[in-house]
């Protein structure tokens, strides 16, 4: 075999081939640097993008903190219930699914048949079903329903306190009431499901799903009563079907530390059903409502009265005027009166409730007669400054703070319109406003020894196993009015319930104190009247303050006459309940 | 030591065989295949209900390649001196057929079927081309530092560079890299191509301009953010980006689940960046700088030109494609179709690229040592 001559490349060929070479190594090494830049410096930016772009997140709902009475009665809680959908791909027995879909849902076959043959990936049949009836789905073991779990506000008393305690929205999130107020507490942080998916949004399994416990939320405990609330609710029903009433409303509070133990505005609705206009605000039949007309008569139907509705006080005020003229030194106990059953101001001649007057009488004495010219002269002493000086003093101009949303403020004239009339009216509790909330809390720091409370339901936030969150406090202001006119004013009002107008509030055995109060609503001319009675026992230290105020009453609406029984009737049922001694 | 053992030697030239080459080649195959199957068992289990769909069709190129590779490396490389010419008329053949009578995919035609099996000329014609210009330069390689020489010879190259250039614009490319490369290794000059080269840049920037959708091309390779039709570099970006120093591990790329269009095709580099990180990436690329530094070294020590000509023509080819399909998976450059070579799906690719192999083998094979 001849051997081949030895060749040897070129020199210049090699040196090409070295270049060529050295080329492509730079080429590379530029590209490792580009990598480098790529993979090191712009990783998080990239990196965070394909994160995005892969994950989905899926919301687990926490569990709504509860409502719980100062008895440990449950107010408001969650139920469990079921979202229905059909899963169009996986659905191996149409017939079987739709005809499972109609017997236990109650839907028509048509509807199935809809959902069912949809071609979608997911279709929603049903929300908000009971959680038997989705077990009972879940029970068939057919493909393509899913049965999901979810939670539901739930108000076991239906009716009780619903302004107070409000209901929520499809997103767990407060709509009314406390629900609201206390909205930060009771929601909880839901948890999140983060699972990984490919480009057709397909989860993929085992991909480590990120997952964020949900917290739930915090229990509010408040200092209602569920007992009292029912005493009061029956009371104000019977005095809404007695005088056929336009509503009734009742507020029962601690006048020491403002503890709110009943506020009921007769007719309630009901929480579980908040859409569902009551009886007494339904439009007549064969009339059909616009959306924007069911709405105004919602947000009717959802009015507290007792704190968004302002009204004029009327003859309660007096409290307030004698308060003030006591403080200013510029009446006493014993101060001589002369009621001709009216009073002419500048040229007006004011009247008072009795016509033929209530001759002379003693500062107490018109006090227990509800005197109006008695208090049209105090206004007159005490002026236009030191009126408005003590309107401010006893929290009158701001609102009470009190935890519940939607508080209403007061209505009053400017001081510098305020003439001589308008002092009158003013004095005996007319021609301005302020809501029921507002006057229960004057009276309360007036009555308490001088100390302006906030009105609160709320007390303590409890995690869902009892333990303590938080303890809510509230705002004190002392020195609304000294020890001693605090105290004349417990005699004082104590008096008018044991002989005076509010006689018919008088339980044997207690100490009560109150004021009667009949006013009219504006226009004058409808003789549409407001009647109230606010009474708070014991007299010498009171515990327990009731406010109750019926609204537009057929026949009698004096004061004392329909509002005091309802309030006596109240104080019986709840003065031996809170323990209070004879 | 014992000199006289030396003195034998020298006159009996050692049998040469490049193993490292072969190690090489065989660890890129094996590695190529898995990341493969990682990349396209998406693709293939929601398009053909079986994850394996793509492996076992590159199995199948890979094993017949490998035939290829051994036959090919066992016979002497200059059996192919007189069959180049042949082999250069068959690829233009093909080539011309294939625009007639191709199946298309994405609007251009680049296949032939015969039977179950497709075939893309245009690889074949790369092997054609390197076979063919290294004999034509061997032959002339007396003038081929003349000027007039160089441009005889791409004239010679040219027909076949456009027939693919109708359809596949990036292997026409890769195949006049391939012959600027052969040519410059052969000519002693430098100036000549440093004019070529200029002449090349300014009908490239000519080239571009003229047609709308390069121009667009550029648009997105500079903003691909913001242009609609830069999702697949975009998702090639995010893929790398979120790849890191070590990647997150082998098969558990996220990218390749359908956000990247055809990860298994030119891709494919950017799913190995998002699963074995930075430090995967710069091994493969070490890995292909050796291959290439072997065909340095036997190219430098090939017995006859003709062969180091071959495989100055397989490096090339190898080193064009790695380079160009990793610029444009990091968008360093516009975006056009070139495969990973022994990674990249496709299997004529695999088919020719082995053949290659089994030349560069071949040439290895011919290298006679003489120990000094």
């Amino acid at each position: 075999m001849k051997e081949l001559p030895l060749y040897r490349n070129k020199t210049f060929n090699r040196k090409k081939i070295l270049i060529m070479f050295l080329a492509v190594f730079f080429m590379i090494m530029f590209l490792i640097g580009r990598l480098v830049y790529l993979m090191v410096f712009c990783s998080e930016y990239y990196g965070g993008k394909a994160q995005n772009l892969h994950e989905r997140e899926r919301d687990i709902k926490a569990a709504r903190g509860r409502i719980i009475d100062a008895t440990g009665t449950v107010l408001a809680t969650n139920k469990s219930v079921c979202t229905i959908s059909v899963i169009h791909s996986q659905i191996k027995e149409p017939e079987k699914v739709i005809a499972a879909l109609v017997k236990e849902l109650g839907i028509s076959e048509e509807e199935a048949r809809k959902r069912v043959e949809k071609n979608s990936s997911i279709e929603r049949v049903k929300t908000n079903v009971d959680k038997e009836v989705g077990d009972a789905i879940r029970a068939y073991g057919l493909d393509g329903i899913k049965v999901d779990e979810d939670y539901k506000r739930y108000y076991p008393y239906d009716t009780i306190a619903s302004r107070v305690l409000g209901f929520t929205g499809a997103d767990n999130q407060g709509i009314l009431g406390l629900e609201v107020k206390y909205d930060s507490y009771m929601q909880g942080t839901s948890g999140k499901i983060l699972t990984l998916t490919d480009a057709r949004g397909v989860e993929i399994e085992n991909a480590g799903e990120n997952r964020l416990e949900p917290v739930n939320g915090n229990d509010l405990i408040i200092s209602m009563d569920i007992n009292i609330q029912k005493y009061c609710e029956q009371a104000a029903q019977k005095a809404y079907d007695k005088k056929s009433a336009d509503g009734v409303s009742l507020i029962v509070m601690n006048p020491q530390n403002g503890e709110l133990l009943a506020m009921v505005n007769y007719p309630e609705f009901n929480l579980n059903d908040p859409f569902t206009l009551i009886p007494q605000l339904e439009p007549e039949e064969g009339t059909t409502l616009s959306e924007e007309e069911k709405q105004n008569l919602l947000n009717q139907m959802w009015r507290n009265r007792c704190i968004s509705d302002t009204y004029e006080p009327g003859s309660t005020f007096k409290i307030i005027t004698a308060t003030a003229a006591l403080e200013e030194h510029v009446v006493a106990l014993t101060d001589n009166f002369f009621c001709p059953g009216y009073k002419m101001v500048e040229d007006r001649r004011i009247r008072c409730a009795k016509v033929q007057g209530h001759g002379a009488e003693t500062f107490e004495t018109g006090i227990m007669n509800s005197c109006n010219p008695v208090f049209i002269e105090l206004g007159e002493r005490l002026g236009v400054d030191n009126f408005y000086k003590y309107f401010k003093q006893f929290g009158l101009t701001q609102k009470t703070q009190i935890d519940l949303p939607g508080e209403a403020a007061t209505i009053m004239h400017k001081k510098e319109n305020v003439g001589p009339v308008e002092l009158a009216t003013v004095s005996f509790g007319q021609s301005f406003q302020i809501t029921p909330i507002q006057l229960v809390t004057t009276v309360s720091s007036i009555i308490n020894g001088g100390k302006r409370i906030t009105p609160h339901f709320g007390v303590e936030i409890r995690d869902f196993d009892g333990n303590l969150v938080e303890t809510l406090r509230y705002e004190t202001q002392e020195g609304i009015c000294s020890e001693e006119t605090s105290e004349t004013m417990q005699y004082l009002l104590q008096r008018v319930v044991d002989d005076g107008g509010g006689k018919n509030a008088k339980i044997e055995g207690y100490a009560i104190g109150g004021k009667t109060a009949t006013s009219q609503t504006l226009p004058r001319s409808e003789h549409r009247y407001i009647s109230s009675f606010l009474g708070f026992a014991p007299a010498d230290d009171p515990q327990v303050l009731v406010l109750a105020i019926i609204d537009n009453p057929k026949g009698t609406y004096y004061g004392g006459m329909i509002a005091a029984p309802v309030v006596k009737e109240v104080m019986e049922n709840i003065l031996p309940y809170l323990g209070l001694d004879k | 030591m014992a000199r006289g053992q030396d003195k034998d030697k020298r006159d009996k030239p050692i049998r040469y065989f490049d193993y490292s080459l072969l190690f090489l080649i065989i660890f890129l195959l094996c590695f190529g295949l898995i990341m493969l199957y990682s990349t396209s068992s998406y693709y293939g289990s929601t398009r053909f209900e079986d994850a394996a769909y793509y492996l076992k069709k590159q199995l199948f190129a890979t094993s017949l390649g490998i035939v290829a590779m051994i036959v090919v490396a066992r016979i002497p490389y200059r059996f192919w001196m007189n069959l180049s010419g042949l082999a250069y008329l068959m690829a233009l053949g093909l080539c011309t057929a294939v625009i007639f009578v191709g199946s298309e995919a994405k609007g251009q035609a680049r296949w032939i079927y015969i039977g179950p099996l497709s075939f893309q000329p245009s690889e074949f014609a790369k092997l054609a081309v390197i076979l063919f210009l290294a004999m034509v330069v061997y032959k002339t390689s007396k003038q081929v530092g003349e000027f007039k020489t160089l441009v005889k010879i791409m004239m010679i190259v040219m027909p076949i560079v456009a027939v693919v250039a109708y359809n596949n614009l990036s292997t026409a490319i890769i195949i006049l890299g391939i012959a600027v490369c052969m040519l410059f290794v052969a000519s002693p000059k430098y100036s000549h191509f440093v004019f070529v080269g200029m002449a090349v840049l300014v009908v490239g920037v000519v080239f571009i301009s003229l047609a709308a959708y390069r121009a667009e091309r550029i648009q997105i390779w500079l903003n691909p953010e913001e242009h609609e039709k830069g999702y697949q570099t975009l998702q090639g970006l995010y893929a790398i980006g979120s790849g890191g120093l070590f990647g997150k591990g082998l098969g558990e790329s996220m990218q390749k689940l359908g956000f990247i269009p055809e990860a298994q095709n030119d891709m494919i580099f950017s799913v190995i960046c998002e699963e074995l990180g930075l430090f995967g990436a710069v091994c493969l690329m070490t890995l292909y700088l050796l291959l290439i530094w072997r065909f340095m070294i036997i190219a430098n020590n090939a017995a006859d030109l003709y062969g180091a000509l071959i495989v100055v023509g397989v490096m090339a080819h190898i080193s064009i494609q790695v380079i160009l399909n990793i610029a444009v998976v990091t968008n360093t450059i516009p975006n056009t179709g070139i495969s990973l070579p022994f990674i990249s799906y496709g299997g004529t690719s695999i088919l020719f690229l082995l053949s290659e192999m089994g030349l560069a083998l071949s040439v290895s094979r011919g290298i006679k040592f003489e120990v000094t």
